[in-house]
């Protein structure tokens, strides 16, 4: 029994550098945890794991799981499972794979080439993705039926239908407009990377001057100016360092010879043209901040966390959580089917094991990123962050040379000492 | 405005009838054949053992379980409620028993969950939500302070004062109570009390669901005993004592029918 009239008023307390900055000290743990992985790492392989040229492998390397981490957040903050992303990547690889090979320029007539063709693939591809998603949510919400049961099942299912739909063959080469979505094949070049970089830096600013205002007009108190500079200036310094560092590694001569060739120019002698933003990174930042702003500043986000903190509540509130249990798991599908655009892009081409074991690792990525499976918390940072530390130890101890076995036993590991940490932390601080 | 007990005595329609309900489970007749009945700016009691049914017949109305046989009247006019939206619709507004809350959540958001305030562009506007919330406790729990926080880390008062609040800010009209004191202390009883006077004072029709029957004689207008799913009868509170009410529970007996005898 508590009486409110015992409680004592908490008063605004000064604290500490932290407390007035109001970061996240979790958020500030995983940076943390990264930082220190890398400067390992770099000091194992004599400075060759942070050069530029890695870094920018390592991003294209986690694009595909992080952009599924992103939508399982949303899945397992609503006390659900998805077992069968890996699964539906293939299907959806598979079915862009035949619309760009065979059905469009064949049997359709586009002829191959065609400027429409990437967009059409990649336009069925997503609409199978969310179309499978949502069926499987139906499933969840409607019949009732586990989600780990259906996406078990699912998981059977897509990695099948993938196989039947290709006859087990590798699918390619795949258009060559779709490729842009790869890596290393679609970059924008250090000029429209710096124009990004601008954009991105001019939205954060606002962001953060928009949200102060918003607390300023209703009167609550607002940190400090010069904590708000600091944070600012983090931020910025963080895209701009990030974008440096991409167009910093430059593209090989001899590959950009031949792309000179095939325009039919020739190099001048002694150019020097950095890659810049690949595009997958790009719909993946894309996709976080969409999803971080459906997250924390819509109905639907709200509706997830709230179902997910208590669905009793939710329902009695008059939120319609089997058709929000649809939304999710069809929003899941969808990125999914992103995901597949990215991984096949990367790889050239449609493989018959494309997304093998990458439920685990998209689960993985958002468990180590903070996503209580108990439901009701988790981040989009917090999922890429996860699937960074996650590809970082995976592509670190290839380069250092670790024993493939090993190297799965320190990354399954890694998964539960990370949720211990976790565990740890939150009985720390109190919070559930 | 009339009182409660003439708008009953001039024959004018109640502002919630529920008549004839019956809901089973699994064969269990659960409320059967039960009517009730509700005017502005009272307050009902509902009495009776755990089991008795009266947690069941109230879901009935606030959506959360469907009626197998029965009509509901609101204002005279039969409405059908087959989810807590449209118990919402109807301006029926519930306090659960277990504090229907997002643990996760704060205050504001959970004061507004599934209403939330929108910004022009279709985001939710959560620093009007927390002002209009910040307004709505000042009035009702000065000493609230914890905007910022989970509800996991309020009291239960400070819970049951943000449950109460929802009804309060959204112009509830019908409002029910299910034990809205059982998990408080004394002094938080006192204001739930004080805000049951007014709420019936601006012409809101109360259910009010107990088993204490001190705390009924002392809220209510009438009181409506169940026992074994069946009601055994709705009396004033005016002309009984608590024994009457305590040998309605027990032994489902009612003493104006005692009386006749």
């Amino acid at each position: 029994m508590t009486d409110t009239t015992d409680q004592p008023i908490p008063k605004k307390t000064d604290g500490n550098l932290l407390q007035k900055l109001e970061l996240d000290v979790r958020l500030l743990g995983m940076i943390g945890a990264l930082i220190i992985l890398c400067i390992g790492f770099n000091i194992f392989t004599d400075g060759r794991f942070l050069t530029p040229r890695n870094i920018f492998n390592l991003t294209i390397q986690t694009v595909s799981v992080a952009i599924m981490a992103c939508g399982m957040v949303f899945v397992i903050v609503n006390r659900h499972i998805d077992l069968s992303v890996g699964a539906l990547l293939a299907t959806c690889s598979a079915v862009m794979a035949m619309m760009q090979t065979q059905i469009l320029p064949n049997m359709m007539g586009l002829g191959l080439g065609h400027p429409m063709i990437w967009i059409l693939a990649v336009g069925a591809g997503l609409l199978v993705g969310t179309l499978i998603g949502a069926i499987q949510g139906w499933m969840i919400g409607y019949l009732t039926i586990p989600a780990f049961i259906v996406t078990l099942g699912g998981f059977l299912v897509w990695r099948n239908v993938a196989w039947y739909l290709t006859n087990g063959q590798t699918i390619g080469p795949l258009d060559r407009t779709f490729l842009t979505f790869g890596g290393t094949n679609g970059t924008l070049g250090t000029t429209w990377s710096w124009v990004f970089a601008a954009i991105v830096c001019a939205g954060a600013l606002w962001a953060l001057w928009s949200a102060r205002r918003a607390k300023a007009t209703h009167g609550f108190p607002v940190k400090p100016i010069w904590a708000e500079m600091t944070l600012s200036a983090v931020v910025v310094g963080a895209i701009i360092a990030f974008i440096a560092l991409l167009n910093s590694y430059t593209i090989p001569t001899r590959r950009l010879e031949r792309m000179f060739e095939a325009r039919g120019e020739v190099m001048p002698e002694g150019l020097v043209v950095g890659y810049g933003l690949p595009v997958s990174v790009l719909i993946l930042i894309v996709v976080a901040i969409v999803l971080t702003v459906v997250a924390k500043r819509t109905r639907f986000g709200r509706y997830i966390f709230a179902t997910g903190g208590n669905p009793d509540a939710a329902e009695l509130s008059g939120i319609n959580t089997r058709r929000l249990t649809v939304k999710i798991f069809a929003l899941m599908g969808f990125l999914c089917a992103l995901s597949a655009v990215v991984a096949s892009a990367r790889l050239a081409n449609h493989s018959n094991d494309i997304g093998t074991l990458d439920e685990l690792r998209v689960i993985a990525a958002a468990v180590i990123g903070g996503t209580a499976l108990a439901g009701g918390f988790g981040t989009i940072y917090g999922a890429i962050i996860g699937a960074l530390i996650m590809q970082s130890l995976q592509s670190g101890m290839a380069m250092v040379g670790v024993d493939a076995p090993f190297q799965n036993i320190v990354v399954g590991t890694v998964l539960v000492l990370a949720v211990y940490i976790d565990i740890v932390y939150r009985k720390r601080v109190g919070a559930k | 405005m009339p009182t409660a007990k003439e708008l009953r005595a001039s024959g004018a329609a109640p502002l919630v009838e529920m008549k004839n309900i019956s809901i089973a489970f699994g064969g269990v007749k659960a409320v059967d054949d039960v009517s009730v009945d509700l005017y502005p700016g009272e307050v009902v009691g509902l009495l009776g053992h755990n089991g008795a049914g009266k947690s069941t017949l109230i879901k009935v109305l606030s959506g959360a379980y469907q009626k197998d046989e029965g009509e509901i009247f609101i204002d005279g006019k039969k409405v059908e409620i087959e989810n807590p939206r449209d118990a919402r619709a109807n301006n029926i507004e519930t306090i659960y028993q277990t504090l229907a809350l997002a643990d996760n959540l704060d205050a504001a958001s959970n004061l507004f969950l599934g209403r939330e305030m929108i910004t022009p562009f279709g985001l939710v506007n959560d620093a009007a939500m927390e002002a209009e919330c910040r307004k709505i406790m000042g009035r009702l729990n000065p000493n609230f302070q914890k905007f910022n926080e989970p509800v996991s880390a309020l009291s239960g008062g400070q819970r049951q004062s943000v449950a109460i609040a929802r009804t309060v800010y959204f112009n509830a009209r019908i409002l029910i109570m299910d034990e809205p004191t059982a998990a408080l202390g004394p002094h938080e009883t006192q204001m739930v009390a004080d805000l049951i006077q007014e709420l019936k004072a601006q012409g809101i029709g109360i259910f009010l669901i107990d088993h204490d029957v001190h705390s009924v004689m002392e809220l209510c207008d009438r009181a409506s005993v169940m026992k074994n799913g069946k009601l055994v009868g709705t009396v004033d509170i005016e002309d009984v004592t608590d024994d009457d009410l305590l040998s309605m529970i027990i032994l489902g007996k009612n003493p104006t029918e005692s009386a006749d005898a």
